[in-house]
């Protein structure tokens, strides 16, 4: 690591990371030969790439990205849809129908209204105009069920763990299916609203303790934790 | 106002009437992330200043005409409660309060990188909840956290901080009776790693000496406030650390 910080140590920003050989990456930047960090978060080396992992951030929107969002507005050919990003989302109706859009005959508030939830994948991202949305994949579309919970999008990655290991151990332990959106936006559904609850609070738990680490082991354990206490109560009332 | 007026702000022993040396700080406490709505937010109190910040965005802007092709468009708002002050204040927004909401937006500009999100706006609200003098520099201090909190890129941390002169000294941090019977008033914001300032205002008289002495010492308490900014953010996550590594210690 440069000469200012050890490897993942807390900085804020204006904190001088590094001088003249290092190439600044995310989140910090280079004045005058020196390196100085943008965001409150952790400082990373990878060769001579100095960055930062923010631990807050807003979600910016990049092409591939699974989303999950909501309909705020119904357009003249499409919908507005809010990613909880700087720009809001377009959804094109020509999309959804699978052909050319015609206004006399489609009716656009039955496919979705106002408040509608919608998984989607972002197909074009550029600074001129806000991102494009389609929904024409499979798993993509309108949500019917389970609940939705919201964690900054920078700890997503820690959600998901190596390989998935994090995510996989929370839907082993509850039974839940997880849906991630990279916006920071994770869709939660399963048997019951009980499951759902003690998925919702694992993933809370995720979040506050992003920058600590043998994370995963100490969510399994949660889980069987609250698990056995519910069993326990369960069984006095029979 | 009956406000008993204080004979003399600075003893013989160089001591204030509220018991501080001439470049000493009121005592601050900050705390940062204490609104769940707002995007980002910081409490300072400095002394008897209470203000409350809060930022959200980068969003959408709205009026749209009002959004630049090229660069955020930074919007503040600097409201003193109408409890703030020992004669209730109108609550609608004063001529003073409009100033200090541009001369507060101007002073963030440097700090943030306006080019990264166009046709956005990032939205400050400062609100004064109690005040005793140099809310201007208290309020800069919170809103520049609240940015941070925000998760908002940063060039550096905004301080602001400012000297004076009472009874023919110099002194750090006035507060409302120093700022009123003291002969002049220099409020400062810096940022303290690219060493630069991002506000400078004066009011009453002072010599170019005077002058160069008192932004000196203001620097100084920038500085101070600087650490204690970086203590504030950093508390969350450090908080959480200690904790899990008390647990594992446990078991």
């Amino acid at each position: 690591m440069p000469v200012f910080y050890d490897k993942r140590q807390l900085v804020t920003p204006g904190d001088l990371l590094a001088e003249n050989d290092y190439y600044a990456g995310e989140n910090t930047f280079k004045e005058n030969g020196k390196i100085y960090a943008a965001c409150v978060g952790l400082v990373n080396c990878e060769g001579r790439n100095v960055y930062v992992v923010a631990l807050k951030s807003f979600y910016v929107s990049m092409v591939g990205d699974t989303v999950i969002g909501k309909v705020i507005e119904v357009s003249l050919s499409g919908w507005i849809i809010d990613i909880k990003a700087p720009y809001l989302a377009m959804l094109k109706a020509s999309d959804v129908l699978e052909r050319s859009f015609r206004p006399q005959r489609d009716d656009l508030p039955s496919m979705f209204d106002v408040g509608d939830l919608v998984i989607a994948k972002v197909v074009a991202s550029d600074r001129t105009r806000g991102p494009l949305l389609t929904i024409r994949e499979p798993g993509l579309g309108k949500i019917t069920k389970g609940q939705i919970t919201a964690i900054t999008p920078t700890k997503i990655p820690r959600l998901i763990g190596k390989k998935g290991s994090m995510v996989t151990t929370i839907k082993k332990e509850t039974g839940c299916q997880i849906l991630i959106g990279q916006n920071g936006l994770i869709l939660v559904s399963g048997k019951s609203p009980e499951d759902e609850r003690l998925a919702i609070m694992a993933i809370r738990k995720i979040e506050q303790e992003a920058h600590t680490s043998g994370l995963t082991d100490r969510v399994a354990e949660m889980i069987r934790k609250e698990k056995s206490e519910k069993k326990e109560i369960g069984g006095k009332d029979v | 106002m009956s406000k008993k007026k204080v004979k003399k702000l600075i003893d013989e022993k160089d001591i204030r009437h509220d018991g501080r040396k001439l470049d000493e700080l009121r005592p601050t406490k900050i705390e940062v992330g204490v609104l769940s709505n707002a995007d980002g937010s910081a409490y300072v109190e400095q002394g008897k200043n209470k203000i409350l910040a809060a930022v959200y965005g980068p969003r959408e802007v709205h009026p749209k005409h009002l959004a630049l092709p090229d660069q955020t468009l930074i919007r503040c708002r600097y409201h003193m409660a109408p409890f703030s002050v020992q004669e209730r204040k109108s609550p609608a927004p004063s001529r003073r309060e409009k100033e200090l909401s541009k001369v507060i937006r101007e002073a963030f500009e440097p700090s943030v990188f306006t080019e990264y999100y166009p046709r956005t706006s990032i939205d400050i609200f400062i609100e004064v909840l109690q005040a005793d003098g140099g809310t201007r520099c208290a309020s800069i201090t919170a809103a520049s956290l609240a940015l941070a909190d925000a998760g908002i890129p940063l060039r550096d941390l905004i301080s602001a901080c400012a000297a004076g002169k009472v009874e023919g000294r110099l002194v750090l941090d006035l507060n409302d009776v120093e700022d009123k019977e003291g002969e002049a008033d220099l409020p400062l914001a810096y940022m303290s790693n690219l060493n630069a300032i991002t506000l400078l205002q004066m009011d009453g008289m002072l010599t170019n000496e005077e002058f160069e002495k008192a932004i000196n010492l203001a620097v100084e308490g920038c500085k101070q406030i600087y650490q204690l900014q970086k203590v504030a953010l950093r508390a969350k996550y450090v908080e959480v650390k200690e904790a899990i590594k008390e647990e594992a210690e446990e078991q």
